[in-house]
């Protein structure tokens, strides 16, 4: 799960790593009040949208007085901001974040995250802040640093050290950093983090270490026993159909398509998809209903597929393990009369108990292009979708 | 021979829950030695004619049990495995799905150095045909035979297994290691067994995009591997950015494409198949004679 800017600063704060003071605003009459509230020379109004690359689309802006932020505040909510991250449709902008400017004299960059290679948290820090890491990362490895911390032990002095002079701090400095760095290290493990990105870490003119900008991500998996991140989801962040499959806890992603596949497991959904492009068509989406598909999640799914104006037949391919082919059959032929399915629809289903789902569907009023196996299906779906099939 | 069970594996369950119980029975009617249960609060029933104990110390105390297959819930999965290990088992399966991957990191930390081998989390278990069945696994659709198949993934695990059972190819052993972030057996450490077992004449390998971990294998079999292996990468066409279900299957920071795994695995000498329905074929060309 993402959360905005704002909400990574406060949850920052909590554990005592320092950010620059800030407000959050939905309105340029807030925005004015917030600059008001903070009363410092230079302040930064940004956008709060979850996607990086703002500054370059336009989403953070400097203000000299409370009245130019109220200005700025007006231009930025509703906008509709283009980076690299949001995709060409973009995201609009809804809240604002208002905060006293820093006077910089370096940008750092520091990160946190899961090494899967590694199998161990892994701090990377760089002296090249501001940047894009993985550009850092690619054309000058030898400005990357990076210390593994043991889950089971935690952050080690030395470890901060390390990071501390290697990214050219004087002792006081390392010492803050000693501070700020526990702190973001506990943060992230607490809350079960799956990134934390700090772009920049900046030394001040005054010599002192601050966030000035801070990306978290959290487990999905591991929300259950975080109800007060739940709470800072924002679901206007989240593609609206993504969102509903997750309610219903299919997992979905739309692809721009015209063949819409419906796969329990995540492998072979992806593996479908791959079938349908090998065949010449392309997939309209991923869609893993999962282990315990049930006639009321197969509807819902339908629904979800079908929501796409683009699709123009639906593949449903499931091999049957722990989930029962005629179980899904009896799914299939119940969603397909309540949901009233006007394209073609082809089904494969193997494994667990399928020649009873394939007899139902057989014996089903419904016109189901059955199919045998993952290439008869790939076809099938293809040519379906071409007004061609069957 | 086959690897990580076979016909003599004493199996115990933890998490006797509807799921637990219904692939515990499946298990024994495919043969397999299922000696006993845990399940905290249950000790001295008997389910499914299967003797529940409370702790799995008592369980392995009581029956011999070697092995353990856990669908306990995200929550208590992690300490389940860890309990596993202290009793001094062999082997743990874990097929439980949505672990935290905090958890998951500290326990295999924790596991560095006890002898029990871990599978998954997040996986459809262990077969080895006609011998023993750990975890969801479809085992009908398996044959024994000289084959080996190791995946990220499950249902398309089966679909690789269904390829080859048709093409007359069966399995010495079928393993699915897990689609999670941090899983306790990999990719090198599967091929590792398969290379050392005997039975097994050659190795199918189902990757998916996200990480590093074929990347990996690729290179232990350029440098190890006498055994032909054949190959599939599931999410040739994913879009970056974009979890594809599982927890581990994201091409991010523009690491983790599927491309990338392919080449390397080319460059180590293994067949790759491109289309998902000629994962079977690519081994039975690459690798003429394993039918029979």
């Amino acid at each position: 799960m993402n959360i905005h800017e704002y909400q990574a600063k406060a949850l920052l704060q909590e554990y005592r790593v320092a950010v620059p003071p800030g407000k959050v605003a939905t309105t340029p009459a807030e925005a004015e009040d917030a600059a008001r509230a903070l009363g410092a020379p230079v302040m930064v109004v940004k956008a709060q949208v979850h996607a990086g690359g703002r500054g370059k689309a336009g989403g953070i802006k400097l203000a000299k007085s409370t009245s130019e932020v109220k200005t700025l505040a007006g231009e930025i909510l509703g906008m509709t901001l283009r980076s690299h991250q949001t995709g060409p449709e973009g995201k609009v902008v809804r809240k604002v974040y208002v905060e006293a400017g820093s006077e910089v004299d370096r940008e750092l960059y520091l990160g946190m995250l899961l090494d899967r290679a590694a199998e161990k948290h892994a701090i990377i820090a760089s002296t090249e802040g501001g940047m894009d890491i993985e550009e850092v990362a690619a054309s000058t490895p030898e400005k990357i640093q990076t210390v593994h911390v043991d889950p089971n032990f935690g952050l080690s002095g030395f470890q901060v050290r390390q990071i501390g002079f290697g990214l050219g701090l004087d002792a006081g400095q390392v010492k803050q950093l000693d501070g700020f760095l526990s702190g973001l290290y506990k943060l992230f493990v607490e809350k079960d983090a799956s990134l934390a990105e700090i772009n920049p870490l900046v030394v001040t003119k005054s010599g002192d270490l601050i966030a000035l900008d801070a990306k978290l991500n959290f487990d999905d998996s591991a929300l259950y026993r975080h109800p007060e991140l739940r709470k800072l989801r924002d679901p206007e962040e989240e593609d609206p159909r993504e969102r509903a499959a997750k309610e219903i806890d299919l997992s979905y992603v739309g692809l721009d398509g015209d063949i819409g596949c419906m796969v329990n497991g995540a492998g072979l959904a992806m593996a479908t998809m791959d079938m349908i492009k090998v065949c010449g068509g392309d997939p309209a989406n991923f869609l893993d209903a999962g282990g315990g598909a049930d006639q009321e999640k197969i509807a819902q799914a339908f629904k979800l597929i079908l929501g796409d104006a683009n699709v123009k037949a639906i593949l449903v391919n499931i091999f049957g393990g722990i989930v029962r082919c005629d179980l899904i059959a009896e799914g299939v032929v119940a969603a397909a009369k309540e949901v009233g399915i006007q394209v073609p629809l082809v089904v494969r289903l193997q494994g667990t108990r399928s020649a009873e789902g394939q007899k139902i569907l057989s014996e089903s009023s419904l016109e189901i292009i059955p199919a045998e196996t993952l290439q008869d299906a790939g076809e099938k779906a293809v040519a379906a979708a071409r007004g061609t099939g069957a | 021979m086959a690897i990580l069970c076979d016909r003599n594996t004493k199996l115990l369950v933890q998490g006797l829950g509807r799921m637990g119980q219904f692939h515990a029975n499946l298990s024994i009617e495919y043969g397999t030695q299922v000696v006993a249960g845990v399940h905290p609060g249950k000790g001295g029933q008997v389910i499914e004619g299967i003797p529940v104990y409370e702790t799995v110390q008592q369980a392995v105390a009581e029956t011999g049990a070697n092995a353990s297959v856990i669908f306990v819930p995200p929550p208590g999965a992690a300490d389940a495995i860890l309990e596993a290990a202290d009793a001094g088992l062999d082997l743990a399966v874990c097929i439980t799905e949505g672990i935290p991957a905090l958890d998951m990191l500290r326990a295999k930390v924790a596991l560095a150095d006890s002898p029990m081998r871990l599978v998954g989390p997040n996986c459809p278990g262990v077969v080895t045909p006609e011998q023993c069945r750990i975890g969801i696994f479809p085992a009908q659709i398996t044959r024994p035979g000289p084959v080996g198949v190791v995946s990220r993934s499950g249902t398309l695990t089966y679909e690789a297994v269904d390829q080859l059972s048709r093409l007359g190819i069966g399995q010495s052993t079928c393993l699915g290691i897990g689609g999670d972030p941090v899983v306790g057996t990999n990719f090198v450490d599967a091929l590792e067994l398969f290379e050392a077992d005997p039975e097994t004449k050659a190795v199918v390998m189902i990757g998916e995009i996200g990480g590093s971990a074929e990347e990996t294998a690729a290179q232990y079999i350029e440098e190890k591997m006498s055994k032909p292996v054949a190959a599939f990468i599931a999410g040739q066409n994913a879009p970056p950015g974009k979890r594809m279900g599982h927890a581990g299957a994201i091409i991010a920071g523009g690491k983790g494409k599927a491309a990338d795994k392919i080449a390397a695995l080319e460059k180590a000498g293994v067949a790759v198949a491109i289309s998902p329905a000629d994962i079977g074929e690519t081994l039975a060309k690459h690798a003429p004679g394993l039918a029979g």
